[in-house]
């Protein structure tokens, strides 16, 4: 397994993100139910949820980067959350699928589910831009 | 008993909505409302970098910051706490929080229906006119449990 999947943000690992394995390549990262990320009592709260998913998305294509020799800069542009399902109290995990990967763009699919891994709880689109580390 | 109807006051309510959980952990502050619009503050933190060698702000509290804002415009605007679920959230990054600077999150509920909420905002730090982030997003009414925040 890549370094690059553990070499999460201060934000990410303040929120109790972790690695929870890797599956065709792409990290699976997950976080235990608790106070920091409770919404209304007893359900997650959507900006963690959101927070796991990007995070996922930005683990994804770090990966990828470094897996083809690139040490770009990442950019934000945007971010989509679709919100299915409330988020109960267990363990919940995120994964992305890089959709397209350009010279200069990336848009990726995440999704986060619970127990049920065809019952999303949430997903979202991101595109974020790419541009040289000493530029 | 009936209690007298008071009018929800985002002023009133932010404090206790923002102490527990997540919000709480973000550290969220009420800062201003209007009618259909209310103001809140994500005080600068240092565990809240999105990326290990730059002062920069992650996205992930922001996005956090959005959606209490937008829940509290909402209930403002109704004039009173009902539950609502977040169906749909985007956020359109302009460019990154300023070193150790607070970011403000103004919501505003532009249409309320009986069944959904839509809403649309800007993050800034400091000047509305040089926004850190756009978002828009559509809520929910969920009927039967007043209990729901």
């Amino acid at each position: 397994m890549s370094d690059s999947f553990s070499q999460l943000t201060p934000y990410a690992r303040s929120l109790g993100i972790s690695l929870a394995g890797e599956e065709d390549g792409a990290p699976v990262l997950t976080f235990d139910f608790g106070t920091m990320v409770e919404g209304r009592p007893g359900h997650l709260h959507g900006g963690a949820i959101s927070g796991l998913l990007e995070t996922a998305g930005y683990a994804l294509l770090r990966a990828e980067l470094t897996r083809s020799g690139r040490n770009h800069r990442l950019k934000p542009i945007n971010i989509t959350v679709q919100f299915l399902a409330a988020g109960k109290r267990r363990q919940t995990y995120a994964k992305g699928r890089i959709t397209k990967l350009g010279r200069r763009n990336a848009n990726i699919t995440v999704e986060a589910w619970q127990d049920d891994r065809d019952r999303p709880i949430a997903t979202a689109v991101m595109n974020i831009l790419m541009v040289e580390a000493d530029a | 008993m009936t209690e007298p109807s008071a009018r929800f006051d985002p002023a009133k309510a932010a404090p206790i909505l923002l102490q527990h959980g997540h919000a709480g952990w973000l550290g969220l502050k009420y800062h201003a409302h209007g009618e259909d619009w209310t103001e809140l503050v994500l005080p600068w933190r240092e565990d809240l970098l999105g990326e290990a060698d730059r002062p920069v702000l992650a996205s992930g509290p922001i996005v956090s910051l959005m959606d209490m804002a937008s829940g509290l415009c909402i209930w403002t605007r109704m004039g009173g706490f009902n539950a609502i679920a977040t169906l749909d959230l985007r956020v359109d990054y302009q460019r990154p929080a300023r070193d150790r600077a607070d970011v403000i999150g103004h919501a505003e509920c532009y249409k309320l229906t009986r069944s959904a909420a839509f809403v649309r905002g800007i993050a800034h730090d400091g000047d509305p006119a040089d926004p850190v982030a756009h978002i828009a997003g559509v809520f929910m009414s969920i009927q039967g449990d007043s209990r729901n925040v």
